[in-house]
């Protein structure tokens, strides 16, 4: 094989300008959260002091870290029951020229979860599954409120460690609606004009019918995507308006919509990162953050890489032309290159949308997303990421504190018993939520294996892979699963509820009960959190983690078909 | 209860409003001055619209360039691949089909030269492109079945292909319905 250097240089290039944006975003979101001064003050203030007025909060009463926890979860409550009963009667409601119908129950109950957790995990096809108004009304509505969500809830960890014996931090309330009004929506505006000038559509007309060149009909999809792709992807949503996806040509029409769609996969989280540095004031910090998940993430990019550029053996082996990698559900637009690159971004930071179907991967690189996904900390999602990444850390000190003979401290807080007690809670939920509904899903045979796509091994990676998007709220999945089934859409719906809310709830705990703590010096003997060495114990905790608890799964799956042909 | 659900409620309305409403119709009024008025840019052949510039559509008649394979049959209201695993038997036999089937129709090809794009599927099943190879290669048997030089057909190909973002960036390639609507345009 020969890797050009254009693929390279295309992979260098994305990461890059990432980067060259996220440390100026991360300084910016630290400004708004600690509600100082910023550009676009004049444009939104009285927007925001209006929003207040009307639902009759005062931005300035502090909460305590339960009272943020009951607002956001009534503000979670009162969409699923919205939620369902749109998705259940789009068929008479309003905006559906293309006459689609309701969806069934169990369809509605797995779409709503899914949803208003920000893992958009789809069981139907958007072509064919979901009105324009089921779109307006959810899509566009639940792709800003649940990344706000997280986004907030990370405000309250950011206030937490800052602040010493209090129990105030800040309102939750405020920071929700900054988080859409001064984050999300500017951008998600300039972006969407970006975009319609690129050559994706923007029209709340039904489809058109039109006659190809060689004389057949064909029926052609549309709808109002500039304004779903900016948000679907800076929100880390990913749930398509087509069943393809950003594989779509109107989805993601040129190399210059996918680069900044491919941006937006890991923008977020890494400027959250960039962020908690420059809120705390612990700029090292963020930067040992940052280079751990960056290490985490270049171990996944480059197998993955590496086996789709090589391509297919068994295709080779018929004696063709081989030399453009592994294309089989790939879009020539996008090459092998971006298209792996696209799809380990997109594991890593649960987003889940995709530029190509990764249930065509070789099995070492779908075996790379799959560990992505089962990691779940590198990068991580909107606010999730640094709040997952915080229990990780909480776990690093208590061990390492351990190791040099002393209690463990962070940021000038001492941890106790109940944090640890639901630090290891919250890092065992996710491998245990993946396994539990995979294992059990092998244990009725006759209810599952019809709905798979691929046999033996392959099959097998399709369910775990499917269990670990829905517990990591990435959303993308090993597509061929026929899961559109009762079974599918109940286990899925309730894995990924417990997947999203008690991670939330966890970490804003921690930080609220490390807040109320006196702060201590750091002495000499203090276990340094910001260098290297404890980087490196961060990165072997991850490790062993998702080694013990997912190698027997990976080892089923891709590494058994890896070595079936080998 | 009251002091939760009553402001909750009314914070959903007002953001269904700004992000539901408000959001898509600013987006929508400025689509009016994109191209394609926001509702897809077409192409035409003599007046008369032939397809989406974006979307891409089945070839099968040996007098066009073929587009790639697709597992939804360009079904462009119902997108998708094939999501087959790369050793799947029924994936593999359909691949070698279709080698079969180039070679049948293309017979001064060797297996050799035929890219690995032709072969298999797209992810959305509506791929517009093709690669420059795979569109030289299909050079020979459109010559023969429209009697024309292979030269001016191998010259409408450069003139068509689309090279990559700033030079550097992404595949070059080509747009098998332009290709074809070029091709129609050729003098008889």
């Amino acid at each position: 094989m020969i890797i050009h250097p254009a693929d390279i240089s295309v992979m260098v290039a994305i990461f890059a300008a990432t980067v060259a944006l996220a440390i100026p975003l991360g300084k910016y979101i630290a400004r708004v959260y600690a509600g100082e001064k910023t550009i676009l003050d004049p444009l939104f203030n009285p927007l925001e002091k209006g929003i207040f007025r009307f639902i009759g909060v005062d931005p300035t009463r502090e909460m305590n870290w339960k009272q943020h926890l009951v607002t956001l979860l009534t503000i979670n409550v009162i969409w699923f029951p919205l939620t369902m009963f749109i998705l259940m009667n789009q068929n008479w409601l309003p905006l559906n020229p293309d006459k689609i119908p309701g969806m069934s129950p169990d369809l509605a109950f797995h779409s709503t979860c899914s949803f208003i957790t920000n893992c958009f995990q789809q069981h139907y096809s958007g072509e064919t599954g979901m009105s324009y108004f089921s779109q307006l009304i959810i899509m566009f509505s639940l792709f800003f409120l649940t990344p706000a969500v997280t986004l907030a809830a990370m405000a309250v960890v950011f206030k937490a460690l800052l602040e010493k014996a209090t129990v105030k931090l800040g309102n939750f309330y405020n920071y929700y609606i900054k988080s859409i009004t001064r984050i999300l929506l500017p951008i998600s505006i300039l972006t969407a004009i970006a975009f319609l000038f690129s050559g994706i559509p923007m029209t709340f007309h039904g489809a058109d019918t039109i006659t190809t060149l060689q004389g057949a009909p064909s029926v052609i999809a549309r709808g109002p995507l500039a304004a779903f792709e900016s948000i679907k992807m800076l929100g880390l949503n990913g749930g398509g308006f087509f069943g393809a996806n950003s594989a779509h040509p109107f989805e993601n029409p040129t190399f210059f919509t996918n680069v900044i769609e491919n941006i937006f996969h890991i923008l977020l989280p890494i400027a959250t990162v960039f962020a908690l540095g420059f809120y705390l004031k612990q700029k090292k910090l963020a930067w040992m953050i940052f280079g751990v998940m960056t290490i985490g993430f270049l171990l996944l990019l480059t197998p993955a890489v590496y086996y789709e550029l090589k391509g297919n053996p068994a295709i080779a082996q018929m004696g063709i032309d081989n030399s453009l990698g592994n294309m089989e559900g790939k879009e020539t637009r996008f090459g092998v290159a971006a298209s792996a690159f696209w799809s380990i971004t997109a594991t890593s930071s649960m987003n889940g949308a995709v530029n190509c179907m990764h249930d065509s991967f070789m099995p070492m690189a779908g075996g790379m997303q799959l560990l992505g996904i089962m990691v779940n900390s590198l990068y991580g999602g909107v606010g999730t990421g640094v709040m997952g990444f915080f229990i990780v850390i909480i776990l690093a000190v208590f061990i390492g504190s351990l190791m040099i003979g002393r209690t463990g401290q962070f940021l000038g807080k001492k941890i106790g018993m109940r944090e640890i007690k639901i630090a290891v809670i919250i890092t065992l939920l996710h491998p245990f939520l993946s396994l539990t509904g995979t294992a059990l899903t092998c244990s009725f045979p006759s209810l599952t294996l019809p709905t798979l796509n691929n046999p033996g091994s392959h099959g097998f990676s399709e369910m775990i892979y499917e269990y670990t998007s829905a517990s990591s709220a990435d959303g993308s999945g090993f597509e061929g699963l026929g899961d559109n089934t009762p079974w599918w859409n109940i286990s899925c719906g309730i894995v990924i509820l417990f997947g999203r809310f008690l991670p939330i709830i966890g970490a804003v705990a921690i930080a609220g009960l490390l807040a109320e703590k006196q702060h201590l010096a750091d002495s000499a003997g203090t276990l340094k959190t910001d260098n290297p060495v404890f980087g490196l114990m961060v990165f072997s905790l991850i490790f062993i983690i998702a080694a013990l608890a997912f190698f027997p799964a990976l080892t089923v799956g891709p590494f058994a078909e890896h070595f079936s042909l080998h | 209860m009251k002091t939760y659900l009553l402001p909750s409620l009314k914070l959903t309305a007002v953001l269904i409003i700004l992000c539901s409403v408000l959001y898509p119709l600013l987006i929508a009024g400025i689509a009016k001055t994109a191209p394609g008025q926001g509702k897809g840019v077409t192409l035409s052949l003599n007046g008369k619209v032939v397809g989406y510039e974006n979307i891409g559509q089945k070839f099968t008649k040996d007098e066009y360039f073929w587009s790639r394979p697709s597992a939804v049959d360009y079904n462009a209201a119902g997108s998708g691949g094939s999501n087959k695993g790369p050793y799947a038997p029924d994936f593999l036999a359909s691949v070698k089909a279709r080698i079969d089937t180039f070679l049948v129709h293309n017979p001064g090809v060797t297996k050799e030269q035929i890219p690995v794009d032709l072969v298999t599927a797209s992810g959305s099943g509506l791929d517009p492109d093709i690669s420059i190879e795979g569109a030289r290669i299909q050079v020979q048997r459109i010559a023969r079945k429209r009697n024309k030089n292979e030269k001016d057909l191998f010259d409408l190909i450069d003139k068509t292909k689309e090279k990559p973002l700033l030079g550097f960036l992404g595949p070059e390639k080509v747009n098998v319905l332009k290709l074809n609507i070029a091709l129609e345009g050729l003098p008889k």
